[in-house]
């Protein structure tokens, strides 16, 4: 174990692997930043990249295994899988980096404007997180969802008011955190205005930490909007959607194309936030021991 | 104290081989970092006699603290041990098997560390931590060391230490926590304790007390003690003998009062004359000698001597590296100007000392200095409570009485300083006349305006003439931002300069009156020291011209040589712009180095206002009398002459402080009225203030 | 103490009644007539139902009366009529809880089992293959989407290799054991039943699996950043300066700090567990409180979805009063 082995063997050992090294801080993030271009790039060309139309059914074609025709087979309907995969990318992406974009600019302000209010705001803004915190998420959105009705607007608005809280919270503690600091009180003595000390003092000090669970929670978003999707209130059939396809193809299990390789889709596209995610955790805090 | 001479100091070896319990040989500590390797620690020998103190100073990265560290194998990646042997008890640390080295940690050898709040751990019982350290060792039982951990922390000045045991650490301040720290230290009773800047975290007063401690724990269980510290008054009043450490290297060794009195490496002398001492001030004598530049980069540690490029006797020779030999019995030095038995003679001390004094009295801004003229701030009754975060939801409201009826004037022209200990309410004063607080009630006129009150916006225009340098130079720069937009925003934003040209030529202006190089200015704070970002501070607070600057404990932070750098940098920038300052600090010798009037707070009250000189000369406040008597001198025939007068017991809580004078629970002459009045601050004497029923009689 | 937790439990209560508030609004504020949403569209067409619902719940009344009759038949266990099951929502809820709490205690145990441990390994052997192993599962398991994952393990282990019995808790042609706790685990030992236990616990394999690998990853994650994160302390350098041997400073010193967090942390994710087993329950056929969460979310059953929502976030609240106490029992420092 490490603690032994620095007490304990005196000889000079080899030098940590630079190679290693490296890898784990260019070479995953990169990789991640390679799938996620690669599926921006899908999404934005997807018509481009396949003949067929994701939403056109043959059913004289239904459930073929994969063929030099249809690469990854096609369902229930004769729809070909990767026509379908390839469309797919468009509503995950758009909707997890919407979910994740829209409620951390919301919650960072929320919770900003509380931190510096503080009193009677504050603590009325952070009960309503606590509130909405006391929900799980999957269940809450999915009642609201249900509420709401299917469509993947009203799934993105539901995903929306569950997702805002943790940013509100994140961005509160960082500012409280923050403005307690010698530079901000330096700032307050120099005469700077309250708008002008948090714009320009406190945030640009506070982000880190934030864009680093923005990336990281892309890939959550992605995967809840997959899974609400399945439960079959993401998207309105026939538009094709990863979690949707999973869902039309979970009882299939001899014909596993139809479910396998959408899911490895969803799966590809949150590593590769992930593996970013943690790149720039890394290059914000390089301290950091975490992986 | 040991008989260094006993032994014939012809012998190459040290006098103290024959009968030493620890010999430290030739050892190096290298960090393999990114950047390349850093020697840390780059072969030094020394060693220690049974029962000897011996002291180790040094500045911030001089090593003193890993090599403290490797004699127990106890440092951690990226640090190794590359060399070396550590002989303890006749066997060598550096090779022995982890079994055996575990036998000697906790028992033959026992460390105190520098911060005593973490370095207990916070879920467990005090007991438990106790226990395991004896029963580890398997000499005694768990009732056995149960009931010893209770002796030792009665022996150790804890009361009621039955109760102590079943309490958990955050229970207990600072001050307790360390002695809990060495009744751990001592269970065993170890031949050797090492205790790393032991009393840094600590408060003046609970310093003496847990000095006193050491010193009596090494009379009583003749234990070795290594104390390790970067302040010479420390180590004088512990230790007969010390080692100097500069740049991973050993510069000198000898008895702490031969080297205090005489030193023979011009480190050292440096080391020495660049700290203000409370015992002695020359009036007009405002200058610390201070030596050029920062140690070197220990990446790249130049090949001859490494102190050479700073060295005042710097001569040829020393493009050489210096090896550390015996200059006179029991003596050693790392120079080759003393090893040519050269003496370095003690600092001009009065180089500029009168034309300074002159060009403060009569110099261009003579007729503001006029004391007492004009008042610049007058403080009346100045009270600051905070709440605290409610622990439950129907809980009561608790207050933190932080400053409570603070009256107080500063003149044009002069130095105010303001000394107490941690919780006194000094750095919250600093900020309520900075006005980052609030006050609770009570007035602060400032240019005859009071700002109590006033919103941010009206105290606009009034930011340009107050100023503000903080403590943390790693905290006071915006990370974000360029040297050049720190200096430059005060300007646009209060339309000092009228064009960009106007700005970039005032940024240069400022740095260079805060000696540093223009080229600063593209660059980002993380680049910069200690000592330099608190030049950038300074400058910070300069740009907008004030004529007021609060300085909240501007040095604390930084080695002594720099922070003699800063103080004259204050007084230069004092006389140039006719500056006046509100001073704070903890460190009595500073403040009284630096300031007209010294005003003491404790528990948010002012115990004591009168002219440094007085106060130092004749505290009337008892408390003043401790708190002076507390800080150790650097000079160990003065320590070891001295008699320390014991302040007994920690400050009460600042959320239900004791009623009437607040320093009465402490106090010796304390009586029935202390209980229930609070002695106003009367001017007892001329200009002297004092706040207390018996102003003197102690 | 006992304050901390008379302070704590009256949040929760009160956290409690702003989360029926919050239900009510989401239920009342639906698009549309609310007695068309939580009767049904078969029930709606009857005009007496739709009368008689309309008087019970006073739906001509102001929001707030209405709020009040809503907390008082709530007080009596009404929490409406499923529209697909024609039962009391509180009756199929009761019905389906033991199925899910026995999933999500096994798939639970199952990562805390293998998390904990992992991620101390980890963290103590930092850069080992036991570390990179540990990053590997973790990843993977936060990052593949449940539903795929029980569609994968199926496919593999039953549909592939048959070495995995099929969905469903017990074989098809198997009877329950006598309801005793409704924990078929327990109703078997209770009846001494050896072959419905070894067949209930068959069943249970797969989609424990599932369910624990996100939460595994999380936990595995959480365990040796705090660990790290410990080990750096000063305490643990004061108990390696005692002579404590490194399996006791793992033991004794860093573990009762580090995983202060680690049981936060496991008790959301057991609360998670419990609510949140919708895409696991749904693919394994698994008769819980997930699957009829997503049959009533598939029917649009209103009623259910909502009284769904409600018995799941005061099983929340009482999970994370159940944290708060034992982070008190834990830290000392949380109670002044």
């Amino acid at each position: 174990m490490s603690v032994t082995a620095q007490a304990g063997v005196i000889a000079v050992d080899k030098p940590k692997s630079l190679w290693r090294r490296n890898f784990r801080r260019y070479g995953l993030p990169g990789i991640g930043a390679a799938i996620i271009v690669l599926w921006v790039l899908v999404a934005i060309f997807a018509p481009l990249l396949t003949p067929y139309t994701p939403e056109l059914v043959d059913v004289t074609k239904r459930l073929q295994p994969p063929s030099q025709l249809h690469w990854l087979g096609t369902d229930m309907l004769g729809r070909d899988v990767l026509t379908r995969l390839i469309f797919g990318a468009r509503i995950s992406l758009f909707t997890g980096i919407v979910v994740v974009l829209v409620a951390a600019v919301f919650g960072t302000l929320v919770g900003g404007i509380a931190a510096y209010a503080r009193g009677k705001t504050e603590e009325v803004v952070m009960r309503i997180t606590d509130l909405v915190l006391c929900f799980p998420p999957i269940i809450l959105a999915l009642a609201i969802a249900a509420a709401l009705g299917i469509g993947a607007t009203n799934t993105i608005i539901a995903m929306l008011v569950v997702w805002w809280p943790k940013f509100a919270r994140l961005a509160r503690s960082m500012i409280i955190v923050q403005r307690s600091q010698e530079y901000v009180e330096a700032a307050v003595v120099v005469g700077y205005s309250p708008a002008r000390i948090l714009l320009r003092h406190i945030i640009p000090n506070s982000v880190g930490p934030l864009i680093v669970l923005v990336t990281l929670d892309v890939g959550n978003a992605i995967i809840t909007f997959a899974g609400l999707s399945f439960l079959g209130l993401g998207v309105v059939p026939p538009t094709p959607e990863w979690g949707s396809m999973v869902s039309e193809g979970r009882e299939l299990i001899e014909q596993w194309w139809v479910a396998t390789f959408p899911g490895l889709a969803i799966l590809s596209i949150v590593l590769g936030f992930n593996f970013m995610g943690d790149g720039v955790r890394d290059w914000l805090d390089p301290k950091s021991r975490r992986w | 104290m040991q008989d260094l001479t006993k032994i014939a100091p012809t012998d190459t070896t040290t006098p103290q081989d024959a009968a030493s319990i620890l010999d430290v040989s030739n050892l190096r500590t290298y960090f393999y970092t990114d950047e390349g390797v850093v020697r840390a620690v780059d072969g030094i020998n020394y060693s220690v006699a049974p029962g000897e103190t011996l002291g180790i100073v040094g500045e911030s990265g001089s090593g003193k603290t890993v090599a403290a560290l490797s004699l127990m194998r106890l440092i951690e990646d990226p640090a190794r041990i590359v060399s070396g042997e550590i002989k303890f008890d006749g066997r060598d640390i550096v090779t022995m098997s982890l079994e055996e080295l575990r036998k000697v940690r906790g028992a033959g050898i026992a460390m105190v560390f520098q911060d005593p709040m973490t370095s207990l751990n916070p879920v467990l019982k005090i007991a438990r931590q106790l226990v395991e350290t004896m029963v580890v060792h398997g000499r005694l039982t768990e009732e056995q060391a149960l009931d010893r951990a209770i002796k030792l922390l009665g022996r150790m000045g804890i009361t009621a230490p039955e109760r102590a045991v079943d309490s958990y650490p955050h229970q207990f301040s600072g001050g307790m926590r360390q002695r809990v720290m060495l009744a751990m230290g001592f269970s065993n009773e170890p031949q050797l304790l090492i205790a790393d800047e032991p009393t840094t975290a600590l408060d003046v007063t609970i310093q003496a007390q847990i000095l006193e401690l050491i010193v009596e724990l090494n009379r009583d269980f003749k234990t070795a003690i290594v104390l390790i510290s970067h302040n010479l008054g420390v180590i004088a009043s512990v230790c007969s003998r010390v080692v100097v450490m500069y740049a991973g290297e050993v510069v000198e060794e000898g008895p702490t009062d031969k080297i205090l009195a005489d030193p023979r490496h011009p480190y050292t002398w440096a080391l020495i004359n660049a700290v203000p001492r409370i015992d002695r001030h020359v009036p007009g004598q405002r200058r610390l000698v201070t030596i050029e530049g920062a140690p070197p980069d220990p990446l790249n540690l130049p090949a001859g001597c490494r102190f050479a490029a700073r060295c005042p006797f710097r001569i040829e020779k020393c493009e050489q590296h210096p090896e550390l030999l015996e200059i006179s019995p029991g003596r050693k030095s790392r120079c080759w100007v003393t090893q040519a038995g050269q003496d370095l003679p003690p600092p001009e001390t009065s180089r500029d000392a009168p034309a300074e004094a002159k060009a403060r009295t009569g110099g261009h801004h003579g007729e503001t200095v006029i004391k007492r003229g004009e008042r610049l701030l007058e403080l009346r009754n100045v009270v600051k409570h905070f709440p605290l975060p409610k622990t439950t939801l129907f809980g009561k409201q608790k207050w933190v009485h932080a400053i409570n009826g603070v009256s107080l004037d500063v003149a044009q022209g002069e130095t105010v300083g303001l000394v107490g200990e941690s919780g006194c309410g000094k750095s919250t004063l600093a900020r309520v006349v900075a006005r980052i607080h609030e006050p609770t009630s009570g007035s602060v006129m400032f240019h005859g305006q009071d700002i109590a009150r006033a919103s941010q916006a009206q105290i606009r225009p009034l930011r340009r003439r107050m100023q503000m340098v903080f403590q943390d130079p790693y905290a006071s720069l915006n990370p974000r931002m360029t040297v050049g937009d720190i200096l430059g925003e005060p300007l646009r934003f209060h339309e000092i300069t009228q064009s960009e040209k106007e700005t970039r030529e005032r940024i240069a202006e400022l740095l260079d009156v805060v000696g540093l190089t223009p080229k600063a200015a593209t660059r980002y704070p993380h680049e910069f020291s200690g000592g330099q970002r608190q030049r950038i501070s300074i400058a910070r607070a300069l740009s907008v011209r004030p004529d007021f600057i609060i300085a909240d404990e501007p040095i604390s932070a930084l080695d002594v040589n720099i922070q003699a750098q800063i103080i004259n940098l204050l007084i230069d920038l004092q006389e140039r712009f006719g500056l006046t300052y509100l001073f704070i600090a903890h460190d009595l010798a500073v403040v009284r180095h630096i300031s007209d009037r010294v005003v003491v707070l404790y528990l948010g009250s002012v115990m004591e206002i009168a002219p440094a000189d007085t106060l130092f000369a004749e505290p009337l406040h008892p408390y003043t009398r401790y708190l002076i008597s507390a800080v150790p001198i650097p000079d160990a025939t003065i320590e070891a002459a001295r008699q320390r007068l014991p302040l007994q017991g920690e400050p009460p809580s600042t959320v239900d402080p004791p009623s009437g004078c607040p320093f009465r629970t402490r106090c010796p002459i304390a009586q029935a009225i202390c209980a229930q009045v609070m002695p106003p601050v009367a001017e007892v004497r001329p200009s002297h203030f004092v706040a207390c029923h018996f102003p003197g009689q102690f | 103490m006992p304050r901390y937790i008379v302070s704590r439990l009256g949040l929760a209560v009160v956290m409690a009644l702003l989360a029926t508030l919050v239900i009510f609004l989401i239920a009342n504020t639906v698009p549309g007539d609310p007695a068309l949403a939580q009767l049904g569209d078969l029930a709606a067409s009857n005009p007496d139902f739709l009368k008689a619902f309309r008087a019970k719940w006073a739906l001509d009344e102001p929001l707030w009366t209405r709020y009040f009759i809503f907390l008082k038949e709530l007080a009596h266990g009404d929490l409406g009529m499923s529209i697909a099951s024609q039962r009391p929502v509180l009756d199929d809820i009761k019905n389906y809880a033991p199925a899910t709490i026995e999933l999500a205690t096994v798939g639970f145990l199952l990562s805390a089992v293998i998390g904990v441990p992992l991620g101390v390994i980890a963290a103590v052997r930092r850069d080992s293959w036991v570390d990179h192993v540990a990053r590997f599962v973790s990843l993977i398991g936060v990052s593949s989407p449940t539903f795929w994952l029980a569609f994968i393990m199926l496919a593999i282990f039953y549909g592939e290799l048959q070495i995995a019995p099929g969905p469903g808790r017990l074989d098809p042609i198997a009877f329950a054991p006598p309801n005793v706790t409704g924990l078929f685990l327990i109703d078997s030992i209770f009846a001494g039943d050896w072959n419905t236990f070894r067949d209930a616990l068959a069943h249970l394999v797969l989609p424990s699996i599932v369910l624990a690998a996100a939460t595994l990853g999380l936990i595995t994650r959480t365990t040796r950043a705090s660990v790290l994160e410990c080990m750096h302390q000063d305490y643990v350098r004061v108990a390696r300066a005692k002579g404590l041997s490194e399996r006791k400073i793992v033991m004794r010193h860093i573990l009762p700090n580090a995983l202060i967090p680690v049981v936060t942390l496991g008790g959301l994710a057991y609360a998670n567990l419990l609510t949140g087993a919708v895409m696991t329950e749904t693919i394994f056929s698994w008769p819980g409180l997930g699957r009829y969460t997503f049959r009533s979310a598939a029917a649009l059953d209103f009623p259910a979805i909502m009284g769904i929502t409600l018995v799941v976030a005061v099983t929340y609240l009482i999970i994370n009063l159940l944290i708060d106490i034992s982070y008190a029992l834990l830290d000392p420092r949380v109670i002044r």
